[in-house]
């Protein structure tokens, strides 16, 4: 029977591709399906965008696909991409000025119609009331306070991409796990409404969506890490799927990480919050009933995802300024490094109050010692500590007194407790920026959904 | 007997905008039924209680457990927990990735051959790893 093999791409802008080739060249693969959109990443191309209007995608396609695509294109290898960003048919405009170059040719299909940043008026008088998703809040933003406005689109406008014949497909904005349905539902022509193989369809995305961390990469353990071998060579993992939705992941051979049990359960449940109704353009997932059979030597049947119909709504993301962190870090060493760090959070405070330094939140940690475990830290030993660095971060309105605030630290290098060093300058204000996830009628979307087949160069 | 959950579980957190999301997995099935038992929503809310703004306890809403016992896992959301989400938050952890170590220090104090038998059989399941 026909089965078809698809593999990890990246799993985040700026994430490495080497793992990539290895499935091209020894995986056997079919697909290579690439996510380099976090939810803040559009955040990252906006501004890139405001600079230069041909700007506003993931820059690592292009340096990806010139290393990638010969291996690729001997073997019949196609590419489905997020990394057209906020500006998937820029990207495709580069990517084929950079095959123009190489004397490459392929046919680029572009799936547009997830940014409705000009549409949100549109959409409100349409009666779409955008309340927050998680807390029932009313929309209160200003029209210039939003930075991006992105729709997860689905799987189908990449499955109409590749029956159109596209090579590689450049989409913006899509449900992570549709980057990898999408192939699946155009090679096995699965229906619509064929909820439990969609389903399937979807968690072979999710456990493939993040890259290494579907083969053993942070895996979240005490003591056990340490037994995946060669993270440094690690092979991203591969699925391999039939028409019947049939499952099996595995990994490229001579390659590092890990493809069990455990590594992958870790991934599965990873970000999906409720996983009886995890929700997609595509279908509601219920992974109530899933099996992962360990067949050993990194491979990993996957039965039994339960799909429900696909959502009237599609989830609508927007990111919106809110506001600006000024920060500062600074090391004290031995003796009493703690007690210095601790004396100078006050001083530094004291100051904020002398100087009437406006902010709305104050985050103070010691890093080396109590940032990630907060409470649950040990205490320091008896001797105290080696060395303790100490970070203040404010949360402010406005840029300027978010920049006024690292100005309270150089002083103490003279004039406070001794033994201080590692003060490397003031760090520029950070603009801040909230995200609001809401949900949309997908009716309103989908008939501004376009995909487009570029020829070959 | 006291035990500290990373021995007998291991976990992975992440976030979505302002909810941290973790997952957290027995490595056998005498393990799960402990986690079950013990890793209510409610004891993460204490444990967590430092999360939410001015370090106050959340509603007894902002915390949900689903239980998984087919994947041996117990998955957490923690509504309104991560300082306003990723580039809203003011935290060097701004994404939640350490909030599932924060989880694996929890202790729980359960019967002293209960305990040994999952201790046993956990050691059984990471000799195959």
């Amino acid at each position: 029977m026909k089965s078809v093999r698809l593999t990890s791409g990246l799993g985040f802008y700026g994430d490495n591709w080497s793992p990539v080739l290895a499935a091209i060249e020894r995986g056997n693969v079919n697909y290579v399906c690439s996510d380099h959109l976090a939810e803040l990443t559009l955040a990252i191309l906006q501004k890139d965008r405001q600079k230069d209007p041909s700007a506003g995608y993931a820059r690592d396609l292009l340096p990806m696909l010139t290393q990638l695509w010969p291996a690729a294109s001997s073997r019949g290898v196609k590419f489905v991409l997020n990394a057209g960003g906020l500006n998937p048919t820029a990207a495709a405009l580069a990517l084929q000025t950079l095959f123009a170059s190489k004397g490459w040719k392929a046919r680029i299909a572009v799936v547009t119609g997830d940014n409705v940043l000009d549409q949100i008026d549109q959409l409100q008088a349409s009666g779409e009331t955008l309340a927050h998703m998680d807390t029932g809040a009313a929309l209160g933003l200003q029209r210039d306070e939003w930075v991006f406005a992105n729709v997860y689109l689905g799987a189908q406008p990449i499955a109409k991409a590749l029956a159109m014949g596209a090579d590689i497909v450049l989409t913006g904005r899509v449900a992570d796990a549709a980057l990898f349905l999408g192939p699946l539902i155009h090679e096995f022509a699965w229906a619509a409404d064929d909820w439990d193989r969609l389903a399937q369809g979807t968690v072979v995305g999710h456990l493939l969506e993040c890259s290494g961390q579907g083969a053993g990469g942070n895996f979240g353990s005490a003591g056990v890490w340490q037994r995946i071998p060669d993270l440094s060579h690690i092979g991203f993992p591969i699925a391999e799927v039939d028409a019947q939705a049939h499952v099996r992941l595995c990994k490229a051979p001579q390659t590092g990480g890990r493809i069990n049990f455990h590594t992958l359960r870790q991934q599965l449940l990873y970000e999906v919050h409720n996983p009886r109704c995890y929700i997609t353009p595509d279908v509601v997932l219920d992974m109530g009933e899933l099996e992962l059979h360990d067949l050993g030597h990194d491979r990993v049947q996957v039965r039994g995802a339960i799909g429900h119909p696909a959502p009237a709504q599609l989830k609508l993301v927007a990111g919106y300024r809110n506001g600006w962190m000024g920060h500062a870090v600074t090391g004290f060493c031995w003796p009493d490094a703690m007690q210095k760090a601790q004396a100078v959070a006050q001083a530094v405070q004291l100051q904020m109050q002398e100087t009437r330094l406006p902010h709305d939140e104050l985050c103070i940690e010691y890093l080396g010692h109590n940032t990630f475990l907060g409470p649950h830290a040990s205490p320091l030993g008896a001797d105290d500590a080696n060395e303790i660095w100490l970070r203040m971060a404010i949360r402010t309105r406005d840029k300027q007194h978010a920049d006024a605030f690292p100005r309270l630290f150089p002083w103490l290098a003279l004039s406070g407790p001794p033994y201080m060093g590692g003060f490397h300058g003031m760090p520029p204000a950070s603009q801040l920026l909230g995200l609001w996830p809401t949900l949309v009628n997908r009716q309103a979307i989908e008939t501004h959904v376009d995909v487009q087949l570029w020829e070959a160069a | 007997m006291k035990l500290r959950l990373s021995q007998i579980a291991h976990a992975r957190s992440g976030d979505k905008a302002d909810t941290a999301d973790i997952g957290l997995f027995a490595w056998e099935p005498l393990g799960y039924a402990v986690l079950a038992e013990h890793v209510t929503a409610d004891a993460l809310r204490l444990h967590f209680a430092h999360l939410w703004p001015a370090h106050t306890l959340p509603p007894h809403a902002a915390v949900e457990r689903f239980d998984l016992p087919n994947l041996l896992a117990l998955k957490f959301i923690l509504r309104g927990a991560l300082n306003g989400g990723a580039a809203s938050s003011l935290r060097s952890d701004n994404l939640g990735k350490t909030i599932a170590a924060q989880l694996l220090r929890m202790e729980i104090d359960i019967d002293t051959r209960q305990a040994e038998a999952v201790l046993t059989a956990t050691q059984q399941v990471l000799s195959d790893f």
